[in-house]
């Protein structure tokens, strides 16, 4: 284990400011020069100035491999899902309707899927991948989980439940003490609004 | 004449807005840069350390620089595309002469030069030395803005020279000044996370200053409570343990009810006030009427947020105070730092660890902008010009006599009021954009187009520069080197990165062939920006911003110096009044008593909303140079009017909606942003647009009596849908000035 190693990737969503530097700075990464690999979500913004940023989660047993049918998309030994392989991506868009967390994009002008690889150009020479170096929310954040653990008052869990699926991935979520695993339920996904964030209703006086 | 020369579309067909998307060497990996250069962004007053790469004299890309103690790396979209300002098709690269009918030819520097100190003798020899003015600005250097304050005092020797932190950073210093007897933040950014309560008033840090955020959630993750004060749900906002939906200009009711709360409660340090400050009683006088209810008339919000925020404050171990633009922006914008700082001082919560306050400097060099004698009151090292001691050796330093410093010069806005007014006929400005940032921007292009004569030293042709005379081709931060200092007050340095291109040149260079010309050429013999600096340290010596002990060399050692630092030997002072002394002759705080006034320009029947302009992330101060970045104006490509849905629905608004937002002296016309994260009594326009897309054409040409600082942040507007404007100006780009 190199000190490289002993890093890892952590999400803190209540941290994001939804300034874009992670996604301005993504596209400068050099093995994806000027496209951006990471997600940025505005979550209901009639509601809510919420923002959510969406790297690959780099799961353990990625949903995105097991659906493609060419064996076009790899996992270093490391545990890093890379982008699809040139010569075996056939376009097919698989992985992108697969993955749970909305990752994978098809590029229709290269004719191949491309996602995140949380800077492997980067991280395997000991650097920190761009989009967790710019974050100054430290929302994202590459370090270790002793440095976590010691700074933040969250928890970090990399186990996810959809429905009747368990995934358990690279990448953790910083998440209220307590809570084991991040269930997406229907209900949530179904949700739409809320009055959560309504200034007029906070003069009102609660 | 400043006019015009050919018609806006046309000038914007030959000088941008345009947007540089691909860097110079295109989105290219296999590019190695020849060098990586430690530098800082120019795009705010945090000035991140960031790294430039560079190859056969380009920039053409960026890395984070880590080991710089203030953002370790972190950036905001602007930092990381700032290198796309340069390789950029509307550079320009030689000096311009305005000809009427056919816009701007470029000339010979000789040419632009002789035509300018002609100008300015001219115009001073017929209607007297202070008819010249000078405007400069706070993205300048440290080494230019100390040399546009001896250029205006003893090259020109005109009285009116001031510059643009008139529109950002003045009322916050005047307050401490008054308080503390210094004006810059009193504590270093890392005493923020040792704070156990936060109150952050008027200050979108999450866009404005967006690695301060950092530093808030830290101090909550380490226990801190975080109350934010703010007419909109900003993104800090929302994760705030209590928001404040104050009222624009209300801020008073929620400080001086707050202080109210903490008397009566006793979370007030009776000892600390009796040892080290004087007023108290004043103070307490004033705010015996602001009980809660009282004050949340004034703040426009419920009692409970007024005493719950007391009680999160008062009884703190420890406490930090930010306050920026939201609660300066207003003609009481010093009353309204006062009493801010009041709930400071009377906790006695300054001067050591985890304790004190800040203001959030906005432009780049903000701090040390304001410092170095571009202001219309002030001498180098932040000295009064109306003092016979400082006016003394400040002439020593100069090597001119005292009686030949000019004295006390007129603010920026009175400037202008000055050239409507046919007593100042000529202008020269460098480093500001005023057709943009201006109160009122009908009024001030009525005052450009009365100039006999007009001289913009600039980069690209920004809006204002399109009426000038000539416009000379200046620097680029990374084309110069020099100095900054940064929000926290430390003095940093910003690296010479590549050459400027063409014939453009170092802005210092310009400055100091000009004062030649005007037969100061002795008192301007530098041979870099390192000897400006190093007389500086000298005409700073003894001063408040006292800058004598630092070097260029221990700038780079050190990563940053504070100031004061006096001697070689010291090692500057990051957190400022340790041992609770203060800088006044007589050691203590100065607590001012301060009562709510209402704007100048309140809501009324006709007028029923109040407006509020302020910043978005991806966009600095006037846009000349973000609206020229693709990257960054594809993330907020025009302005847009935020307005609450109770509000919208009333005046048949639905979002994305045309609405023209219109106010006694103008109007833009923008797409409505329906949001429930405004106040529903108003609405918001950023401000980084021209023309019919500018919030300042509303804004109302009010100033702070001390200050001087604009009332940005309130105005009465009325709000109705519109149809999609198909005018010339509307069909421009959106960079610059159309809307789609």
């Amino acid at each position: 284990m190199n000190g490289v190693d002993s890093m890892e990737f952590f999400i803190d969503y209540s941290r994001c400011i939804g300034c874009r530097a992670c996604i301005q700075a993504c596209e400068e990464c050099d093995t994806h020069r000027g496209v951006s690999m990471i997600h940025l979500e505005t979550i209901m913004r009639a509601d809510s100035v919420q923002t959510a940023p969406q790297v690959c989660m780099h799961c353990e047993d990625p949903i995105c491999a097991q659906v493609c049918p060419a064996d076009a998309i790899k996992k270093t030994p490391d545990g890093v899902v890379q982008s699809s392989l040139k010569p075996r991506c056939i376009g097919c868009s698989n992985c992108v309707l697969a993955c749970p967390f909305g990752v994978p994009k098809y590029k229709v002008e290269i004719n191949q899927m491309m996602k995140c690889d949380m800077c492997y150009d980067r991280t395997s020479v000991g650097k920190r991948p761009m989009c967790a170096t710019v974050c100054p929310s430290g929302a994202l954040a590459f370090t270790t989980r002793g440095n976590i653990e010691r700074t933040r008052q969250g928890m970090a869990i990399r186990e996810w439940q959809f429905g009747g699926e368990t995934v358990r991935t690279k990448v953790n979520v910083l998440v209220p003490r307590g809570v084991e695993k991040i269930d997406v339920t229907v209900e949530q996904i179904g949700r739409t609004t809320t009055d959560e964030y309504d200034v007029a209703v906070l003069l009102q006086g609660a | 004449m400043a006019k015009l020369p050919i018609a806006i579309p046309e000038l914007v067909a030959q000088f941008g807005p345009t947007l540089n998307r691909i860097p110079a060497t295109g989105w290219n990996a296999d590019v190695e840069p020849d060098r990586l250069v430690k530098t800082h962004c120019c795009f705010c007053g945090q000035q991140c350390g960031i790294q430039l790469k560079v190859k056969d004299n380009r920039v053409i890309g960026f890395e984070p620089w880590e080991d710089f103690p203030f953002n370790q790396g972190r950036l905001c979209p602007k930092g990381v595309k700032r290198y796309m300002q340069d390789e950029h098709r509307d550079r320009l690269k030689a000096p311009l002469m305005r000809k009427p009918g056919a816009g701007f030819v470029s000339v010979r520097w000789e040419e632009a030069l002789d035509r300018v100190a002609g100008e300015i003798k001219r115009i001073q020899q017929t209607y007297g030395n202070d008819s010249f003015a000078l405007l400069g600005g706070a993205s300048l250097t440290n080494e230019k803005a100390y040399l546009m304050g001896k250029f205006a005092r003893v090259a020109v020797r005109t009285a009116n020279i001031d510059y643009n932190g008139r529109l950002c950073m003045v009322s916050a210093g005047a307050a401490s000044k008054k308080v503390f007897g210094v004006d810059r933040s009193a504590n270093p950014w890392s005493d923020i996370p040792l704070a156990k309560a936060v109150l952050v008033a008027g200050a979108n840090v999450a866009e404005c200053a967006p690695i301060t955020t950092e530093y808030l959630w830290q101090a909550r993750e380490n226990g801190a409570k975080l109350i934010v004060m703010d007419p909109r749900m900003t993104p800090i906002a929302r994760n705030a343990d209590l928001y404040i939906p104050v009222r624009s200009g209300g801020d008073i009711g929620v400080f001086n009810g707050m202080l109210h709360v903490m008397i009566e409660r006793g979370w007030i340090n009776r000892e600390f006030i009796a040892q080290h400050t004087t007023g108290w009683e004043q103070v307490e006088e004033v705010v015996r009427k602001y009980t809660p209810e009282y004050a949340s008339k004034i703040a426009g919000v419920p009692a409970s947020m007024i005493v719950k925020a007391a009680e999160i404050w008062g009884p703190a171990p420890t406490s930090f105070l930010l306050h920026a633009r939201g609660i300066e922006h207003h003609s009481k914008g010093v009353d309204n730092c006062l009493a801010a700082i009041n709930l400071v001082v009377a906790t006695g919560r300054i001067g050591r660890e985890g304790c004190g306050y800040a203001m959030i400097t906005g432009q780049g060099n903000g701090q040390g902008g304001r410092e170095q004698g571009q202001k219309c009151d002030q001498l180098p090292g932040a000295r009064d010009i109306e003092n016979p001691e400082h006016r003394k050796y400040i002439a020593g330093v100069w090597g001119v006599s005292e009686e030949s410093i000019p004295h006390k010069g007129l603010t920026m806005v009175p400037i202008l009021e000055a050239i409507h007014e046919g007593k100042i006929k000529g202008l020269l400005a460098i480093s500001c954009n005023p057709m943009v940032s201006l109160p009122n921007n009908a009024y001030v292009r009525e005052a450009y187009e009365k100039l006999e004569f007009f001289c913009q030293v600039d980069f690209f042709l920004s809006e204002t520069a399109r009426y000038a005379d000539v416009v000379l081709a200046g620097s680029l931060m990374e084309e110069d080197e020099g100095t900054t200092t940064n929000v926290e007050g430390r003095v940093i340095h910003h690296q010479k990165v590549i050459d400027p291109p063409g014939d453009a040149r170092a802005d210092w260079t310009i400055i100091c062939d000009l004062a030649a010309r005007l037969g100061a050429g002795d008192k301007f013999k530098y041979n870099s920006p390192k000897d400006i600096f190093d007389e500086l340290r000298v005409a700073s010596k003894d001063g408040i911003a006292d800058y004598y002990g630092i070097t260029w060399e221990r700038i780079d050692r050190e990563k940053g110096v504070f100031w004061p630092c006096p001697s070689a030997d010291h090692p500057g002072t990051p957190r400022l009044y340790q041992g609770n002394r203060f800088s006044h002759p007589d050691g203590k705080a100065h607590l001012q008593p301060v009562e709510w006034k209402p704007a100048a320009e309140e809501t009324d029947n006709e007028y029923p909303i109040i407006l509020t302009t302020g910043r978005v992330v991806s966009h600095y101060l006037s846009g000349t140079q973000t609206r020229r970045i693709g990257a960054l104006v594809d993330q907020y490509p025009q302005p847009l009017c935020e307005i609450h849905p109770l509000l919208a629905g009333r005046l048949g608004i639905a979002d994305g909606d045309f609405v023209k937002v219109e106010s006694r002296r103008g109007s833009v016309t923008v797409r409505a942003s329906v949001v429930k994260t405004i106040r529903p009594d108003t609405v918001f326009v950023p401000y980084h647009w021209p023309l019919d897309r500018a919030a300042n054409n509303m804004t109302v040409r009010a100033i702070d009596p001390i200050s001087q600082i604009p009332e940005f942040k309130i105005c009465a507007v009325r709000v109705s849908k519109v149809a999609a404007p198909h005018d010339a100006i509307a069909e421009l780009t959106m960079e610059a000035g159309g809307v789609r």
